[in-house]
C-alpha cells in the first residue's frame, strides 16, 4: 500500500449516476505541487470534491496517506481529513466567527495547544497571507480576495502535509496573487507540504507547478512537467495553454438555424 | 377525459412523491437523532466532542431569548381562560370552581402548545435559515473537510439545546399562565391566592406533569429536527433558502398541532 499523500485509482464520479469524471488516476508525492487545469466545465470542481471526501465516487478509490477515504466509516473519514487542508474557492468561512476564530478553529478542535499559542499561530498564518491586523473582522466585512486568503490561512493552520486550493488567485490583484504563489512554494520548500492547486491562471501554474494535470471533459489527458506541457503536440492542450476556446467547429448554417430556433 | 386522467396521474404521482419525501425526512431525522446522541456519549473518545459552549449558546438563542414572548403569551392565555371559565361556570353558579379548570388545562394543554408554537416560529425558522445559509456558503462542507463532524458541531448542540430549553420554557409558561389567571380571579371574584394554589395542587397529578413535560420534549424534537433537516436540504440559491425558512415554520407548527392532537386522542 502506498503512503503517498494522495492516490487516486480509477476514479469515476459524477451526479445522480451520470459520470462527469471518467476513470482518473493520479498521485501526488510528498513535497510536490500539482496544478490541476482544464477548461470551464471540464470537471475540476467535481474532481476536487471527490478528492476531499465530500463525494463518494461511483467507481474507484481515493487514498489519503495510504488509507482509503471512502471505504471507512464517517468518523474514520473525518479523522483522515484532519490531515489535509482545503481552501475553497469562495472561502467558505464560518460567517458567525471572526477571521481569527476561523483560522483558530482547526487548532482549537484538533490540537492540545493553549489559547496563547493558538493566538500566535493564527497571527503568523494571517501574516503569511498578508492579513495581519484583520483578526477581528467578520467574513461579511471582507472582500472576495481577502476571504480566499483567510481560507488559505485556515487550510494551513495545522501545517497539513497535503493542502488543496481551488482557484486561490482568481480575482486577486497581481501583487497579492504573486505573493500567494510565493507562499505555496515556501510551504513546499520549508514544510515539505504537498499542494494541489486548481487554477485557470497559466502564468501562476507555470511558476509553481512541479507537475500539471489537465482535465478535459472529465478525462485526465495530460500529466507532466511545465516543460513537457509546453512541448506537447496535443491540440487540445495547445488550445488550453494558448487560451483558444474549446468550441466545436463553427458552422454558419447550423448557427443560423440555432438562432431562429430550428435546431 | 384524457386530460382528467393525466391530472389524476399527476396528483397520484405528487402524493407519492410527498410520501417518499416524508419517509426520507423521517429517516434522516432519526439518523440525526442517533448520531447526535452517539456523539454526545462517545464523541470525546473519538475526537468529535459535542462542546458544552455550543449547547449553552443554543439554549440562550433558542430558549432565553424566547422567554419574554412566552411569558407574555402564557399570561394572556391564563387571563383569557379565567375570563371564559368564570363566564361559563357562572351559569351553574360555580364560578369559584374556576381554578380547577385552569389547573386541568394549562399544564396539560395550553402551556406546552403555546410555548411550542412560539418556539417553532422563532427557533425552527432560525435553525432552518442558519443551517441553510451555511450549506449555501459551503460552511458545512468546510467543517467536514476540517475533520469536524457537522452533526456534533451544529446538529447535536441545536437538538440538545432545545431539549433542555423547551421544557424549562414550558415550566415557566405554566407558572406564568396560572399566576396571571390567579391574579385575575382574585381581582374579580376574590379567591385568595392560597386557596387558588391549594386547589391547583389538589387536582394536578403526576400524569398531568408527564403530559406537560413529555409534550415539551416531543415538540423540542419536532422543532429542532424539522428546522435542521429543512436547512440541510437547502441547495441552489437564496430563494430556496427563503422558501425553506418559511415552510419550516409552517411545518413545525403543523407538526406540533398534529402531535398534540394525537397525544390528546391516544393518551
Ligand atoms: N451539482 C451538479 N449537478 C449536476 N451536474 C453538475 C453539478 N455540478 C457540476 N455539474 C456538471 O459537471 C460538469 C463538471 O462541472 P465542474 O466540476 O463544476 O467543472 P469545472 O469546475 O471544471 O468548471 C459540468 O458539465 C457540470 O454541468
Ligand atoms: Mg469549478
Amino acid at each position: 500500500m502506498s503512503r503517498a499523500p494522495i492516490t487516486v485509482t480509477n476514479l469515476t464520479g459524477g451526479y445522480n449516476g451520470t459520470a462527469v469524471i471518467h476513470n482518473c488516476n493520479m498521485q501526488i508525492a510528498a513535497g510536490e505541487i500539482v496544478v490541476i487545469m482544464g477548461g470551464s466545465g471540464s470537471g475540476k470542481s467535481t474532481f476536487l470534491r471527490h478528492l476531499i471526501g465530500l463525494k463518494p465516487p461511483m467507481e474507484g478509490d481515493v487514498q489519503l496517506f495510504g488509507e482509503s477515504l471512502y471505504s471507512v466509516d464517517e468518523i474514520a473519514r473525518l479523522r483522515l481529513l484532519k490531515g489535509i487542508g482545503v481552501a475553497f474557492q469562495s472561502g467558505a468561512l464560518l460567517s458567525s466567527l471572526t477571521v481569527a476564530e476561523n483560522v483558530a478553529l482547526p487548532l482549537i478542535e484538533h490540537s492540545e495547544l493553549d489559547r496563547e499559542t493558538i493566538g500566535v499561530i493564527v497571527r503568523m498564518k494571517l501574516d503569511f497571507v498578508g492579513l495581519l491586523g484583520k483578526e477581528d473582522l467578520l467574513p461579511s466585512e471582507l472582500s472576495g480576495g481577502m476571504l480566499k486568503r483567510v481560507a488559505v490561512a485556515r487550510a494551513i493552520a495545522l501545517d497539513p502535509r497535503l493542502t488543496f486550493m481551488d482557484e486561490p488567485s482568481a480575482g486577486l490583484d497581481p501583487v497579492v496573487a504573486a505573493a500567494l504563489d510565493e507562499l505555496i512554494i515556501k510551504l513546499r520548500d520549508t514544510l515539505g507540504m504537498s499542494v494541489a492547486v486548481v487554477t485557470h491562471e497559466l502564468e501562476s501554474a507555470f511558476k509553481i507547478a512541479d507537475r500539471i494535470v489537465v482535465l478535459d471533459r472529465g478525462h485526465i489527458i495530460f500529466s507532466g512537467s511545465v516543460a513537457e506541457i509546453k512541448a506537447s503536440s496535443n491540440q487540445r492542450i495547445q488550445n488550453l495553454i494558448n487560451r483558444i476556446a474549446e468550441d466545436e467547429e463553427f458552422d454558419p448554417e447550423t448557427h443560423l438555424r440555432r438562432l431562429v430556433g430550428e435546431a | 377525459m384524457e386530460q382528467r386522467l393525466d391530472r389524476l396521474a399527476q396528483r397520484v404521482a405528487d402524493t407519492g412523491l410527498t410520501a417518499i419525501q416524508f419517509v426520507a425526512f423521517v429517516g434522516q431525522a432519526i439518523r440525526l437523532i442517533m448520531q447526535s446522541f452517539h456523539l454526545l456519549v462517545r464523541g470525546p473518545s473519538i475526537g468529535q466532542p459535542v462542546r458544552l459552549r455550543h449547547v449553552v449558546e443554543e439554549i440562550i438563542s433558542g430558549g432565553i431569548q424566547s422567554l419574554p414572548v412566552v411569558i407574555l403569551m402564557a399570561a394572556t392565555i391564563g387571563i383569557m381562560l379565567s375570563i371564559q371559565g368564570i363566564h361559563s361556570l357562572r351559569i351553574f353558579g360555580a364560578e369559584t370552581q374556576v381554578s380547577f379548570g385552569l389547573a386541568l388545562s394549562i399544564p396539560r394543554e395550553f402551556a406546552p402548545l403555546i410555548t411550542g408554537i412560539i418556539v417553532a416560529g422563532r427557533s425552527g425558522s432560525q435553525l432552518a435559515s442558519r443551517i441553510g445559509s451555511m450549506r449555501l456558503n459551503g460552511e458545512i462542507d468546510a467543517l467536514t473537510v476540517m475533520g469536524i463532524s457537522p452533526v456534533r458541531f451544529i446538529v447535536a448542540p441545536a437538538l440538545i439545546g432545545l431539549l433542555i430549553s423547551l421544557p424549562i420554557l414550558v415550566a415557566v409558561a405554566t407558572v406564568a399562565s396560572l399566576t396571571a389567571g390567579q391574579l385575575y380571579i382574585e381581582a374579580t371574584i376574590g379567591i385568595a391566592s392560597q386557596a387558588f394554589w391549594a386547589d391547583v395542587l389538589s387536582v394536578v397529578t403526576m400524569v398531568d406533569l408527564a403530559h406537560c413535560f413529555g409534550k415539551a420534549v416531543l415538540f423540542a424534537f419536532l422543532i429542532s429536527l424539522i428546522g435542521i433537516v429543512m436547512g440541510l436540504g437547502v441547495s441552489g440559491g437564496a430563494e430556496v433558502l427563503g422558501r425553506a425558512t418559511t415552510s419550516s415554520v409552517v411545518t413545525c407548527i403543523g407538526a406540533i398541532i398534529a402531535a398534540d392532537t394525537a397525544v390528546a386522542l391516544l393518551l
